[in-house]
């Protein structure tokens, strides 16, 4: 259980972008009622990367992590990491590439309820088949790192929202991911504890070298990124590197 | 995911809503109860009945006039045996190895001021060898008595009890209907009977000084024989019914106006009668284990729904499809066999004081017990593959957005 995926080497052995999404399409519904989410997207992502994704509710921004996280499949064009196709992938295979490399971090947190912020953490290493003591430790860790020491026991409606997001992150980032995929992380925050969030996500990015693509509808929270993409109807408006980057 | 992190995932989930695991683990309780308390009880009743019959002694048969189709022996206008009938069966039947002739009567009996009506049987010595029957003191009615036409007796515990109080019986005069017999010896206790007769309230006489003193009769009523070995029992009980349908005139085709009849029957049929009874009510206890079953679905489904988030976030850090499943499975087998084994518990306590209630033996249902814990897991099985399925079926995009 639990064991790496196993991606077979692509066929061409050309330098691969991390994530590069090729006309992705995605439609929610049929027939008439059908919602085109995204219409025929491009977008590269490089390892390192801190990507801001901004733009209006319903311009497929949230979509596009979804897809980017695999949570859901594109309705058409392709999604490739490490150039590799991720379409044909089984729902396990799926399954253990969120598992191995990616951390979700939510704008409603999403921790388990009733549940201590250990256990929460420790969730991820549980599907990746870590033994109890080891992820305990691991656990511990990464709860060290996110500055909750001392808090592992409590659960969560025991701890303020950005203590909680702060939990996410570590169990974001306790199977040791290459992406981290964070989905309006400051949006129930004030700019306060916001900011110490974008803080402890532009170390991660700095410091370990964690690709981070966050989405965001909050200009100031997206400047802080050196890339920013802009979704509008589906389709990428704007694609912005800044210099200092 | 390993199977003790499921395990430990499900207890922790069970444990954060006890009063509901508690309320939906309870009809598998009372379905297994039900089970194990149906199951003692059944063996319980035909242990009682075992023992009753094997104190008739295991070994013999019993000639009787009648139809062989009802236990009425007396029935008006059939011919009683005679002592020609006996001496035909001793001279003719192979392996009879014990071969009594017996009359029986309700009697009163006299000693002093105080009187009884008892049951009272004239027989042969070989009667107490067939029922291995001894006594307690004195000694039994001898061949030398029969011969004698002795006006003796043996008697039960309980005539003794009451006619003789504290008094030593043996070598007293008492009077049994109008004679008056003097008492050689007092039988050992046999304790009441399947049907519940005091088998101790008895007087036997020889069986010439009965039939002839106090019944003025030579038909016999009733023939008692025993066979050289058990598994002559059938071959004896053949021998004896053909020469009986000789001396009685009974043609082929014509029904007996008599029955051999084996002890054993009875008791058989006393065994069919509760394995029915029993089947019925594990049918009873089967279907009560269903709707537990049931009950734990719907819990399970409710339980799927609520949690839907969950799932979703367990989807996202990289759960399997299996994973899911797993989980809501090992959750619905946990509490039907913590409701199971809570079952056996309380359908032996059950069981036990039933028993003592209405006084007949209490057998542990040693095959019942982990049937029906076998059963209480599989009702978990069945019932929460299909609320685990849901879940695992679910998309982890829509779950992590279910409001």
């Amino acid at each position: 259980m639990g064991s790496a995926p196993e991606l077979p080497s692509p066929k061409v052995t050309l330098r691969q972008p991390l994530l590069s999404l090729r006309n992705v399409t995605k439609i929610y519904g049929q027939q008439l009622s059908a919602v085109c989410a995204l219409d025929g997207v491009d977008m590269d992502v490089e390892p390192g990367e801190f990507v801001a994704i901004t733009g209006a509710s319903g311009s497929g921004k949230s979509t596009a992590m979804s897809i980017l996280g695999c949570l859901e499949l594109p309705s058409d064009g392709e999604y490739c990491i490490e150039g590799y196709p991720v379409q044909n992938l089984a729902p396990d295979v799926l399954a253990a590439l969120r598992n191995e490399r990616f951390g979700f971090v939510f704008q409603t947190f999403n921790l388990l309820p009733r549940t201590s912020a250990l256990e929460n953490v420790a969730l991820p290493l549980a599907y990746a088949g870590v033994g109890s003591r080891e992820r305990t430790k691991r656990a511990a860790e990464a709860l060290a790192l996110v500055g909750l020491t001392g808090r592992e026991d409590a659960r969560s409606n025991q701890l303020s929202g950005g203590q909680q997001q702060r939990v996410a992150i570590a169990r974001a980032i306790v199977n040791e991911p290459e992406i981290i995929l964070a989905d309006e992380p400051t949006g129930n925050l004030d700019s306060r504890m916001g900011a110490e969030i974008m803080q402890l996500l532009i170390g991660l990015n700095r410091e370990r070298g964690i690709t981070i693509l966050m989405v965001t509808h909050d200009p100031n929270w997206a400047a802080y990124a050196p890339r920013q993409v802009v979704f509008k109807d589906g389709h990428i408006l704007s694609d912005d590197r800044r210099a200092d980057a | 995911m390993t199977f003790g992190a499921t395990l430990s995932t499900a207890l922790g989930a069970l444990l954060r809503n006890k009063m509901r695991s508690f309320l939906t683990a309870l009809g598998v309780v009372i379905g297994v109860a039900a089970v194990v308390i149906m199951q003692a009880m059944g063996q319980g009743a035909t242990a009682y009945v075992g023992e009753a019959i094997s104190g008739l002694g295991s070994n013999m048969l019993v000639a009787e006039p009648g139809s062989p189709r009802n236990f009425n022996p007396h029935s008006s206008g059939i011919p009683m045996f005679t002592m020609a009938d006996v001496e035909a069966i001793r001279r003719q039947a192979h392996d009879v190895a014990r071969l009594v002739p017996i009359n029986t009567r309700s009697l009163r009996v006299v000693y002093g001021a105080n009187n009884r009506n008892v049951n009272a049987g004239g027989v042969t010595t070989d009667y107490f060898v067939i029922r291995q029957w001894n006594v307690v003191a004195g000694r039994l009615p001898s061949a030398e008595d029969n011969r004698r036409t002795a006006q003796i007796c043996v008697i039960g515990e309980t005539v003794r009890d009451k006619l003789f109080g504290t008094q030593d019986p043996i070598g007293l005069e008492m009077r049994v209907h109008d004679i008056s017999c003097r008492v050689v010896g007092v039988l050992e206790s046999k304790g009441t009977s399947t049907f519940g007769i005091d088998q101790d309230d008895v007087v036997f006489l020889p069986f010439t000084t009965f039939s002839r003193r106090i019944m003025g009769t030579d038909r016999v009523a009733m023939i008692m024989f025993s066979p050289v070995a058990a598994d002559r029992l059938d071959s004896v009980k053949r021998d004896v019914t053909a020469i009986l349908h000789v001396r009685r005139h009974i043609l082929a085709g014509e029904d007996d106006d008599f029955a051999v009849r084996d002890p054993r029957e009875i008791q058989s049929l006393l065994e069919s009668v509760t394995s029915i009874l029993t089947l019925v009510l594990a049918g009873v206890a089967a279907i009560s284990l269903v709707v537990g079953g049931i009950g734990i679905m719907n819990i399970m489904l409710v339980s799927v729904t609520e949690r839907t988030r969950e799932i979703g976030i367990r989807l996202a850090v990289g759960a399997r499809a299996n994973d899911i499943l797993a989980q809501f499975l090992v959750e619905a087998v946990v509490i039907s066999s913590l409701g199971g084994l809570a079952g056996l518990g309380l359908g032996a306590a059950g069981a036990y004081a039933v028993a003592k209630v209405i006084n007949v033996p209490y057998v542990v249902p040693g095959v019942a017990m982990p049937i029906a814990f076998a059963v209480s897991v599989l009702v978990g099985v069945i019932f929460g593959v299909f609320p685990a399925r849901r879940a695992s079926r679910l998309n982890p995009l829509s779950a992590l957005r279910f409001e």
